[in-house]
């Protein structure tokens, strides 16, 4: 059986304990394989749920997610082997090197010595980590600590990754770079599925995107069809269009 | 098994480069087991071999505040310095002062004349109930003035104690040598011969101290505080364990452990073994001081037990019940501050409640189940079994089962606390 989606969500429904935060009722979205996806909206919309729930993370209370034709919850195992994660959040070991925090993550992800080896060689190599490569990531500068996490999320070559702001706070140098391999990424097969606040890095390197606004998709499409769905020239005028102009908590 | 190495190997790293972490798992507890055990091996000092300064004033002029003063000299646990028998209070402090003196003791006045008077009464009362005849004199003996004793408030009850039983003894012998010899006197008309004195007075039986344990083995203050220091450190490993567990679920590692195709029990198990592994070095430690170090700086040296493997069984089900305990902290505070806070006092009521502090003899009735609630308590009890008793196996079964359910629990806990956080 051939599979097309790289990510099918159909009727999902999910809230939080006691209702507090996002509610999502019958939420469906198909993600194509080698999209470069941009999942964008307001704080608070409900991103960094719908990525929770696509990673498994959170479960959703009815529906289903499919990751490659395979459901997640039925066989995390074999699911948690299809994708990278890269969390907004500094999630390694700072006490630890690049190196030794890839050396942990990557026997997490099912890869053994050799192949840890060659691919931290080749990452360290690649985000330009080389110098630094014994040094504790705590002594590291934003950006630096931005290239580990990116790293680590892809230390086992998955077939899908996810990126919740993975350019935040980073020197335009760093942000280039980081923009640019994951587009070689995405050139060698890799699904890509984004979250970001900076519309201006929908157009860098999204093909396709959705809005999201209070646990709902108002748009989804290529960013030229949007625009001109939309009948606007900006992506940031769409954004409001669609999200209006109020303050979000 | 490459997956929980690597685990092992990132927990070890993690912990080596935690300098603050290290100083607490071995620095704090090989310092608190030397100056415990140091202090408490002086205060069995003080009290069986050294000398008490003492200051001495005797406003008697007879006979038996002489003999009372040999007497006391005998007993030997006063360095007496005497003073003038006119000293007044004020005089008598002051000389405590300069002298740095724990003690200070004041005989009345008519300490002999009352001994002596209440040896009459006691002698007529013999004599009569013997069909003898008695003294003619029958008048009331004065009533003996208490003896006074000041005392350092520094000085600790169990100290004052002991004073005070050896002056009642030293006041019995006087009171008995005055009454024997006046009845002596009364018999056969004659002064008591010094021999019989001795054989009347003398300790008919000496005492034999035996501890009841299989080797004999005298307990000292190092056999009561290494193995009690050592269980503090073991659990005291909350501090480190506990706030590495937070650190790693605040900062989100957790939650990318779970995205990754290993279950997650691997770096439960990880923490685990690391960290017994560290708690078994504590003992290691602690014990090798005990024996190596503890001759060469005057305290006693440590003894081993003779059932070894009793010994590591129980170190093993301590250090896993600890270890468990910490990690369970770190999986329940929100919060490093939490973990470390809670932690910390936790390990000490528990401790206290144990009787690793005050020994659990000693505590009130009512405190004798709150006691037995703590794994402390059960590990104390087994090691002393071990340590003073030289018992088996066999006798420290019970607590070792003990230990072992509680980790059980703690695990129990922690996985609910896991699953509550959406962790696992």
């Amino acid at each position: 059986m051939v599979v097309d989606a790289a990510i099918k969500i159909e009727n999902v429904a999910f809230s939080y304990p006691r209702n507090t935060g996002i509610i999502y009722t019958h939420l469906n979205l198909e993600i194509k394989k080698g999209d470069r996806f941009g999942i964008f909206g307001p704080n608070g919309a409900g991103k960094t749920t719908l990525m929770s729930l696509m990673t498994g993370l959170l479960q959703p209370q009815e529906g289903s997610i499919k990751l490659l034709g395979k459901e997640i919850g039925k066989n995390n195992k074999a699911v948690n082997k299809l994708f990278g994660l890269v969390p907004q959040d500094f999630s390694f070991y700072k006490e630890l090197t690049p190196v030794e925090n890839l050396e942990f993550f990557g026997a997490w992800a099912g890869l053994d010595r050799p192949a840890i080896v060659r691919r931290t060689r080749e990452l360290l190599n690649i985000l330009g980590l080389e110098d630094v490569r014994n040094k504790q990531v705590q002594d590291f500068s934003g950006g630096m600590k931005r290239r580990v996490n990116l790293a680590i999320g892809v230390i086992h070559n998955p077939a899908l990754l996810f990126l919740d702001e993975p350019t935040v706070g980073v020197d335009v140098q760093t942000r280039h770079a980081i923009i640019s391999y994951l587009k070689e990424l995405n050139d060698n097969g890799t699904t890509l599925i984004y979250t970001s606040h900076q519309l201006t890095e929908a157009e860098d390197l999204c093909n396709e995107m959705a809005v999201i606004d209070d646990g709902k998709i108002v748009a989804k499409g290529s960013i030229d069809q949007l625009l001109e769905k939309h009948d606007t020239a900006s992506l940031e005028n769409l954004f409001l269009n669609l999200t209006g102009k109020s303050y979000r908590n | 098994m490459f997956k929980l190495w690597s685990s092992i190997v990132k927990d070890a790293k993690l912990l080596l480069r935690d300098r603050v972490g290290l100083a607490l798992i071995f620095g704090m507890p090989i310092l608190l087991v030397i100056i415990v055990t140091s202090i408490q091996n002086s205060t069995f000092q003080l009290i069986n071999k050294t000398k008490l300064n003492t200051i001495l004033c005797n406003k008697d002029t007879g006979i038996c505040s002489k003999q009372f003063i040999t007497s006391i000299d005998k007993i030997g646990l006063f360095n007496i310095t005497t003073v003038s028998s006119g000293a007044d209070e004020q005089t008598i402090k002051e000389t405590v002062k300069d002298k740095d003196a724990m003690v200070a003791i004041v005989i009345p006045a008519n300490f002999t004349a009352a001994l002596n008077g209440k040896a009459m009464v006691v002698t007529n009362k013999a004599l009569e109930s013997f069909g003898l005849p008695a003294d003619s004199n029958k008048s009331k003996p004065a009533d003996l003035s208490p003896l006074i004793l000041y005392y350092q408030p520094m000085l600790q009850d169990a100290y004052r104690f002991s004073i005070d039983g050896a002056l009642q003894s030293a006041i019995q012998i006087t009171g008995s040598r005055a009454t024997l010899k006046q009845l002596y006197s009364s018999i056969n008309g004659g002064s008591l011969p010094a021999d019989m004195e001795q054989d009347l007075l003398g300790s008919p039986a000496p005492i034999n101290e035996i501890p009841l344990s299989r080797n004999a083995n005298m307990p000292n203050a190092t056999q009561h505080n290494v193995p009690a220091w050592t269980i503090f450190a073991m659990f005291f490993i909350v501090l480190s364990l506990g706030g590495n567990v937070v650190r790693e679920k605040r900062n989100g590692s957790f939650i990318r452990l779970k995205t990754l195709p290993t279950p997650f029990w691997v770096s439960l198990l990880s923490k685990q073994i690391t960290f017994l592994t560290v708690t078994l070095i504590q003992a290691v430690v602690i014990f090798s001081l005990g024996i190596f170090l503890f001759p060469h700086i005057g305290l006693p040296g440590l003894k081993i037990p003779t059932d070894v493997l009793a010994l590591i069984c129980v170190t093993i089900a301590c250090g896993w019940c600890a270890v468990s305990y910490a990690i369970c902290v770190g999986v329940l505070a929100h919060t490093q501050e939490q973990a470390n806070g809670f932690g910390a006092i936790s390990i000490v009521i528990l401790s206290a409640i144990g009787g690793l502090m005050v020994p659990s003899f000693a505590m009130p009735k009512s405190f004798s189940t709150i006691t037995m609630l703590s794994p402390l308590h059960w590990s104390l009890d087994a090691y002393y079994e071990l340590f003073l008793k030289d018992g088996r196996f066999a006798d420290v079964l019970t607590n070792v089962l003990l230990l072992i359910l509680t980790a059980i629990a703690f695990q129990l806990l922690t996985l609910w606390g896991l699953k509550r956080k959406n962790l696992i």
